[in-house]
């Protein structure tokens, strides 16, 4: 009886991973280059993710499409274009750099840019700030002189 | 304004921009991804009738007319919120709406048409939704606007309400079926 259950389970097992891949070919050669363009796409239904790492059903979908047109011998920029005219830049994981991105990937070091030179003129002004103010001749003597009193004791 | 209540200020000054910046990002909608097919013709299809399968509607049939494509399923909760605004549209005669059943079987679409009510002309069946690929789809339901040559003018992500058609969606249409 306890056999049977554990077959039983097993069985079920079996059945949920098939689910998560339905189409998959046999040929691993095939997927792994499915999985590579897949990285490069974003699943719009849960948009923080890879199709790759989704199981949505469009993600599925789309994994599919991406199947059958390496299949038709086309080439990973074709099916990067063919997903870019349908669901816009957004699809590319990775964002193009055009005239519309250039705020997106040039921001952040212009921030550093800025955040660089007020450290520069800060630590500079300090610096200048910072120094001795220059002792009269007068001053330096009695200095010395205090000093160079032996102590008693 | 003297050099010290500027940089006194420039802390304030600098919160008030960025709280500026985040209370726009606020009010958009991250889910609503512009299409790039807007002002682009609608793909081509020819896809079965749902409630006659020996027909077909390919998207030529469509030309000179200005219709909304309303992709739907009977497996989508937004569907049932949106379905009864399509349907006191289609009651005032004022635009074709068609339904593209997107990933349904069909005796649960035709059981949910007679429902809920069945608003559309006529409803095209892409069981396998390779045409839902074509479109952009990725929310259900969508909506397309149509023009007479056959261009995708405007795009709904997410329920039709009463308030997209005012003010949006019915003024496009009139403006578009008078041209």
């Amino acid at each position: 009886m306890k056999v049977l259950f554990i077959a039983l389970g097993l069985s079920l097992g079996l059945m949920a991973q098939a689910k998560v891949a339905p189409n998959a070919s046999a040929d691993p050669a095939l997927e792994a280059r499915v999985m590579v363009i897949a990285e490069e796409l974003r699943c719009l239904v849960c948009q923080n993710e890879t199709i790759a790492a989704s199981d949505a059903d469009l993600a599925i979908d789309l994994k599919n499409q991406i199947r059958i047109k390496l299949t038709q011998g086309q080439s990973q920029k074709q099916i990067l274009d063919f997903m870019v005219e349908r669901y816009g830049d957004f699809v590319l994981y990775r964002p193009p750099f055009k005239p519309t991105t250039l705020l997106l990937w040039l921001g952040p070091f212009v921030l550093l840019g800025i955040a660089v030179l007020m450290l520069v003129l800060n630590v500079r002004r300090r610096r200048r700030g910072a120094q001795p103010p220059a002792m009269s001749d007068e001053d330096q003597a009695k200095a010395r002189a205090l000093l160079d009193t032996p102590t008693h004791n | 304004m003297t050099s010290t209540t500027f940089k006194r200020f420039l802390p304030l000054g600098i919160f008030i921009v960025l709280v500026g910046f985040l209370a726009i990002g606020l009010t958009l909608n991250p889910r609503e991804v512009p299409s790039p097919l807007i002002n682009k013709p609608v793909p081509q299809f020819k896809l079965t009738v749902l409630s006659a399968p020996e027909k077909t509607i390919a998207a030529q049939d469509m030309l000179g007319k200005v219709w909304l494509l309303n992709v739907w399923a009977s497996w989508c909760a937004a569907c049932r919120i949106e379905h009864p605004v399509l349907v006191e549209l289609a009651k005032t005669n004022q635009v074709a709406i068609y339904g593209l059943n997107y990933k349904d079987k069909s005796p649960a679409a035709l059981a949910w048409l007679a429902n809920f009510g069945n608003p559309y002309v006529q409803s095209l069946v892409d069981a396998d939704g390779l045409v839902g690929i074509d479109l952009g789809v990725y929310g259900v339901p969508e909506t397309f606007v149509v023009d007479k040559q056959g261009m995708i003018r405007y795009k709904q992500i997410g329920p039709v309400t009463p308030e997209a058609l005012r003010d949006t969606i019915l003024p496009l249409v009139k403006k578009l079926s008078a041209s």
